[in-house]
């Protein structure tokens, strides 16, 4: 013990020494320009050299060794590739029934004539005599496309004034056309929002929308589907724990009647929630288009909100229009801004001509016979009190929907499993009683977790008896199938 | 790969800088004047924002006369441009009754079906009458009809493939159907100069993302070699897949894809090929088939054949041909067939008819006339245009031809300077291509005579000198050659 104290003493003396010996060692006493450098100086400068010293060398690393061109080789000789589909089952082979007429209110599959309920055709436009004369006339004038992005001699007269008629029947500045209605949503909203902007969306919001949500990759927050207590709570969190949230723009993202449930937005509590706590709202209403408010103009006018209030509305043309491609509208910045900004208006070929006429002269005839939509609605009344005491199926969309949903009351387990249920429903509707309905068919890629169902779409085009034959035809499907399935069931417990 | 003159390239920054710094200034007193006005944002930020809004703003609204131009005719090889007169410095344009006859250089009408045409109109009126403009309704729904159908059977014959499915519209063919082949483990590489519709769908499917040198076979065998070796990043798990997505004709750069040396490579490492024709299919090979044809690759050798039909066939909607399997999977799950509307009646049966015209099913030698002439034409006006001394980019057979200007002056002096002399050419500058890079971009079509191109290129060569941009020396034409030489005797 002692003795390892002695040595540490020593050492320290030693030390001691040493600086000492350094510190009145002849250059250290030395006198540079008037300074005197004292012993401490002459250590810390002594210091600093050696930091520098040290600063300025290397950090060790391992030493590289990349890949000789032999273990590439062999590497890319082993790798395996997956195939590039999965291996196809039944399932997927299904193909759906091809019609050999036009897709009206009454069409032939197979030779037989059907009462179509698949088409979303809610004003019975579809084959109206003047739609077709108008696409005539615009076929034998234009050609069918337009050979062209809308930049580079692709706008042809007839889209400037479709925009023009869109904006005129809305009651808003300025529209822009697009060229599909899938391309709308998905060019629309990255167009608008980048890394960082907040959107908070229904969960139950179309794979158009979806898409549109990945590729602006801005912060995407879901709330429950039509749930406005959610959404309150949503914003509120946001804005409470993103302090930057004020600077960053923000958008809520609905759609007016939604395609997945057949539910219509409280656009009211949207409104008041979206002052609240200043947001943008972007509106889909491509399927209340038509169909929703007096007039027909959606949404706002169902609510009568002022559509200024909106940033900004798309909606696809192939529904109550009875055409093709999708328009934006909302104020002159909002649309101006798309024209250079957005992917889908400006790499894409012009919406074909006869199809932006078509669309005009649908505007003029729907705004010549607002007698249509109270027509369509008559015919969901009819369906839904058709459908009211159906067995084993529950009615889940709004009574003023165009899109009838109905989903089972028990689901089966999986959503796959539903589904096959379903499709056997429609099949079986289709062949033994000549309705023509579909199920809510859903993509592998598609995020919506609402739970599938029948979907048929009414029209103001539909008799009355054809709305009574939807009705009695399913009902009778749905008791033969409900009641022999809880039967079997029943047995099998017995057992 | 294009080399700009060091003189060209140092003036096109000088003349960006100026543009930007005039815009910046402006804005400087835009926000003071505003800031005096009081701001009406209340508590949102600004819808548009950034560089981005900043050159639409201040550089795009300038020259804003130059693009989106309205037609009041099809556009064929002549057509009726709609004046415009502006009485806001350009911010707004407004329409006139007057209308000019010009050249048409600018639409992908390659093979002329763009006009209505004495086979397909007719065929297309009646199947308007029959099936109605649309279906309202996707095509896994209610809306398959019996053209769709026979669409489908058409173009798989068409291109050589066992099966084809049909969108009705070119950009969702790519990013609709890309997410579904693809996803995460999965690895795309994608040549540098992809259209945007191929990026987003890329970038929508999650996979990896890597670029090879454009049109560069040796860069794409390396950056293969190299990921493969890899693996994934920071797993190092090897890939699930590797596809290889190539155009066959480069839009902005007119350049023919080297897909034999391609598909060789792509075969070596077991990565798989997607082509992209959409300018090409219909538009080169003999029988109009796409770059398979012209370059002699077996369409056995590409996995998944996109194209559109917006350019040749004078319609609208893209398709992907494939296996039989392939083609199964993506009706089965892609988001374009599950709930986009099937593409409109009328517009197939165009494509069907045209097709029959290519083919000569229609009876008549139309289609291949229509193949050899474009092919003369585009063949004509390359080697005339070079001839000249302009910079021309692209490949020998391609209708695809870009004229390089370099200068942001001097896109609008070009267009603006061509279309007063009634030919009507297309400009192409930054987002489109690089900053530096801005183009004109012309196209040429089966339906141009050659007086036609006669004019065109006198308009040009005249619009040329005017404005300075023939970067090459003019090759001295042969007569004036054998003058000389007769004066030399």
């Amino acid at each position: 013990m002692d003795t390892t104290i002695s040595v540490f003493t020593n050492m320290l003396r030693d030390a001691s020494d040493w600086v000492t010996w350094i510190s009145e060692a002849p250059f250290a006493r030395a006198v540079v320009f008037g300074v005197n450098i004292g012993g401490h100086l002459f250590v810390e400068g002594l210091l600093l050299v050696v930091i520098l010293f040290l600063l300025s060398q290397k950090s060790y690393k391992p030493p590289k060794r990349p890949l000789t061109k032999k273990e590439i080789d062999e590497l890319c000789d082993e790798w395996v590739p997956e195939p590039l589909i999965p291996t196809i089952t039944d399932e997927m082979k299904s193909e759906p029934p091809v019609l050999e007429s036009a897709a009206g209110p009454h069409t032939t599959v197979n030779g037989k004539e059907v009462v179509n309920f698949t088409s979303a055709n809610y004003l019975g436009l579809l084959g109206n005599e003047k739609l077709l004369e108008t696409c005539t006339s615009a076929l034998e004038k234009y050609g069918v496309g337009s050979c062209g992005p809308r930049g580079f001699y692709g706008t042809i007269d007839v889209h400037l004034d479709c925009e023009a008629r869109i904006a005129k029947f809305l009651g808003t500045p300025d529209s822009i056309l697009y060229s599909y209605g899938l391309s709308t949503m998905f060019s629309a909203i990255p167009a608008f929002c980048k890394k960082g902007d907040v959107i908070v969306a229904d969960e139950g919001v179309h794979w158009g929308i979806q898409n549109g949500l990945q590729l602006s990759r801005s912060t995407i927050i879901y709330f429950k589907h039509n749930d406005m207590e959610s959404l309150r709570n949503t914003l509120e969190k946001v804005t409470q724990e993103n302090k930057r949230a004020k600077k960053l723009r923000r958008y809520i993202v609905v759609e007016a009647v939604y395609q997945n449930s057949g539910q219509i937005a409280p656009l009211d509590e949207i409104i008041k929630l979206k002052e609240k706590y200043r947001f943008r709202v972007l509106l889909d209403e491509s399927n209340s288009l038509g169909v929703l408010g007096s007039s027909g103009k959606g949404l706002t006018e169902y609510y009568n909100v002022p559509v200024d209030k909106i940033d900004i509305i798309t909606a696809a043309m192939g529904h109550a229009l009875a055409t093709e491609g999708g328009f934006c509208t909302g104020s002159t910045r909002v649309i101006e801004h798309q024209r250079l900004s957005s992917s889908g208006y400006v790499f894409s070929a012009s919406l074909p001509p006869y199809l932006a006429s078509a669309a005009i002269k649908a505007f003029d005839i729907l705004e010549e016979n607002p007698d249509l939509i109270t027509k369509l609605r008559e015919n969901i009344n009819i369906l839904l009190k058709g459908l009211q005491d159906i067995q084993g199926l529950e009615i889940v969309s709004d009574p003023l929907s165009p899109i009838v949903f109905l989903r089972l009351k028990k689901s089966t387990g999986s959503s796959k499993s539903d589904l096959k249920l379903l499709e056997d429903i429609a099949d079986r509707v289709l062949k033994e009683y000549s309705v023509f309905i579909v199920t809510s068919k859903r993509s592998t890629l598609d995020k919506c977790n609402l739970p599938v169902g029948l979907r048929l779409f009414v029209s103001a085009g539909h008799s009355e008896s054809d709305l009574e034959k939807a009705s009695e035809s399913l009902k009778r499907v749905a008791a033969s199938l409900f009641d022999r399935s809880e039967l079997a069931e029943g047995t099998v417990y017995h057992r | 790969m294009i080399t700009i003159p060091y003189l060209t390239a140092l003036t096109t920054y000088f003349s960006y800088g100026l543009l930007f710094a005039f815009g910046q200034f402006r804005d400087f007193f835009r926000k003071i004047f505003d800031w005096w006005h009081a701001s009406n944002l209340q508590g949102y930020a600004p819808i548009c924002l950034g560089l981005e809004d900043f050159y639409i703003r201040r550089l795009y609204l300038r020259i804003q006369d130059c693009f989106g131009r309205p037609i009041c005719s099809p556009p064929d090889a002549w057509f009726d441009v709609v004046e415009r007169v502006s009485n806001d410095n350009n911010k707004t344009l407004k329409r006139t009754t007057k209308v000019s006859r010009c050249l048409n250089l600018g639409s992908y009408n390659y093979l002329g079906f763009a006009a209505s045409d004495e086979y397909c109109t007719p065929r297309v009126i009646e199947s308007l009458k029959k099936y109605s403009a649309s279906t309202c309704s996707p095509r896994v729904d209610g809306g398959t009809t019996s053209i769709h159908m026979e669409l489908e059977e058409c173009v798989a014959n068409f291109v050589g493939k066992p099966a084809a499915i049909v969108t009705g519209m070119g950009y969702v063919t790519n990013s609709a159907i890309l997410p579904v082949l693809i996803g995460k483990g999965g690895l795309i590489i994608s040549d540098s100069l992809n259209h945007n519709s191929i990026v987003n769908g890329a970038r929508g499917s999650g996979a990896t993302i890597r670029v090879f040198q454009h049109n560069t076979p040796s860069h794409l065998e390396k950056v293969l070699r190299e990921h493969i070796a890899e693996g994934q990043p920071r797993t190092h798990r090897p890939w699930k897949k590797i596809i290889v997505i190539v155009e066959g004709i480069y839009s902005m750069e007119g350049e023919l894809c080297q897909l034999p040396e391609i598909v060789t490579i792509c075969k070596k490492y077991k990565a798989y090929v997607y082509l992209d024709e959409a300018h090409s299919i219909g538009a080169v090979g003999k029988t109009g088939r796409g770059v398979c044809e012209l370059l002699g690759v077996d369409t056995a050798d590409v996995d998944i054949m996109m194209g559109t039909f917006t350019k040749s066939f004078g319609s609208c909607g893209g398709y992907i041909a494939g296996s039989k399997e392939l083609i199964e999977y993506l009706k089965y799950t892609c988001p374009a067939h599950l709930y986009a509307t099937s593409i409109s009646p009328p517009a197939a049966q165009q494509i069907i008819s045209a097709i029959q015209v290519i083919l000569g099913e229609d009876g008549s030698s139309r289609g291949a006339q229509k193949l050899a002439r474009i092919r003369e034409n585009s063949n004509f006006f390359r080697s005339e245009l070079q001839k000249m001394g302009f910079e021309v980019l692209g490949d020998n057979d391609s209708p695809v031809m870009p004229i390089m200007l370099y200068n942001p002056a001097k896109i609008p002096a070009f267009s603006r300077e061509c279309l007063r002399q009634n030919v009507a050419v297309v400009t192409v500058a930054f987002p489109a291509t690089p900053l530096l890079l801005a183009r004109a971009r012309i196209c040429i079509s089966a339906a141009h005579s050659r007086e036609d191109l006669n004019k065109a290129l006198e308009v040009i060569s005249r619009v040329g000198d005017l404005i300075g941009i023939k970067y090459f020396p003019a090759e001295p034409q042969k007569q004036q050659l054998e003058e000389n030489r007769v004066k030399l005797e």
